[in-house]
């Protein structure tokens, strides 16, 4: 499971939807990996609006990751001027001629689609309940009396 | 020929056997990626899109997602959900691109509000008319999919779901569902009147939520 998935997952009974904690899920005991993935610096452009980057920084906190900044970037800071270096040229998504993609860029796609967690749980911090992660897949199945 | 959700409930239809069998059946296959094509271009997508893919099985569709050409919008990144164990195994093996929850969309989404900016699903929506446990009703089922569904969705976002209604009234039920839910809803149907007929709902999240 990527990390940008964990940005937008939260508890899923109902109990905890209304409240404040029960976004985000912390990990617990996580194994991550890397996989590579097709970079796509048009996609990051069209999500970073909506990601909570506050959650962003605890759970690179939480992991042991190299932190990312205190302020939220805005999507013109992943891309600047100048020719498309050789290194990007298999980049897939449509971007403006005459621009290429940042060090930023690069990071984020590393952060975001690259990085995933493979074993571990999720946690709750409302409720305490622990989503199980295996194989990168995570368990949201509830007990029908948590529903 | 009897459905297969008269049979059993999902999760324990597609055992493995069964989902192997779903997944490499070249007719089925053939099938699924038609209409996942069609739900795409009912969805309109013109940029790469984070898209949420409800009974994502062993991923024919999110592969289709993943392949979408720059010069057509796409590639399109995916989180599909499933609530049998056995056909997100086959998706892992077949090391599709995007993420996998074993999740049962008639719990409820565990999504923050505005994620996805456009929702799919091919075949799946009948399944949440049959309730299995005798807590549980149909028409629960669907509330708690299509209200957590439109909370999830970006405003002005879409959903498609191509699903097998067993009857007029299942139909209706299903699509009341969605507009209490606060959708704006149309269903298209493909073939209307033969034995091939393709039910799509077509759903908007409107701007005030
Ligand atoms: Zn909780």
């Amino acid at each position: 499971m990527k990390l940008l998935t964990l940005n937008f997952l939260t508890c899923a009974r109902k109990a905890c939807k209304p409240l404040p904690t029960s976004f985000p899920l912390h990990p617990a005991d996580a194994t991550l990996a890397t996989t590579e993935t097709a970079f796509s610096p048009a996609f990051l452009r069209n999500i970073l609006p909506r990601l909570d980057w506050p959650a962003l920084k605890g759970l690179c906190d939480e992991l042991g990751l190299p932190g990312v900044g205190d302020e939220a970037p805005g999507p013109e800071a992943l891309f600047e001027d100048g020719e498309l270096p050789e290194s990007d040229e298999d980049i897939v998504g449509e971007i403006e001629a005459g621009k290429r993609p940042t060090k930023l860029a690069h990071d984020l796609h590393q952060l975001l689609v690259e990085t995933v967690m493979l074993e571990g749980k999720l946690v709750c911090a409302s409720c305490g309940h622990e989503y199980a992660v295996k194989e990168g897949i995570a368990n949201f199945l509830l007990p029908s009396h948590l529903v | 020929m009897s459905r297969p959700e008269d049979i059993l409930p999902p999760d324990l239809y597609y055992n493995e056997p069964t989902s192997k069998k779903y997944t490499t059946n070249s007719r089925i296959r053939t099938i699924q990626a038609s209409m996942t094509h069609r739900a795409l271009s009912l969805l309109s997508l013109t940029t790469p899109s984070l898209v949420l893919d409800i009974g994502a099985g062993s991923g024919l569709s999110g592969q289709i997602l993943s392949s979408v050409p720059t010069s057509a919008g796409g590639p399109h990144t995916w989180i599909g959900l499933d609530i049998s164990a056995s056909m997100l195994a086959v998706a892992l093996e077949r090391e599709v691109e995007g993420d996998l929850l074993l999740a049962d969309a008639g719990q409820g989404l565990g999504f923050r509000a505005g994620t996805f900016d456009a929702a799919i699903s091919i075949s799946a929506v009948q399944w949440l008319c049959n309730a299995e446990s005798s807590e549980e009703t149909a028409p629960q089922r669907l509330k708690r999919f299509f209200d957590s569904l439109y909370v999830s969705l970006k405003r002005g976002g879409r959903a498609v779901c191509q699903f097998y209604p067993r009857d007029e009234r299942q139909k209706k039920m299903v699509a009341d569902a969605a507009i209490r839910a606060g959708f704006g809803a149309g269903l298209l149907e493909d073939g209307a009147g033969t034995k091939g007929v393709k039910v799509y709902l077509v759903l908007t999240a409107g701007e005030t939520g």
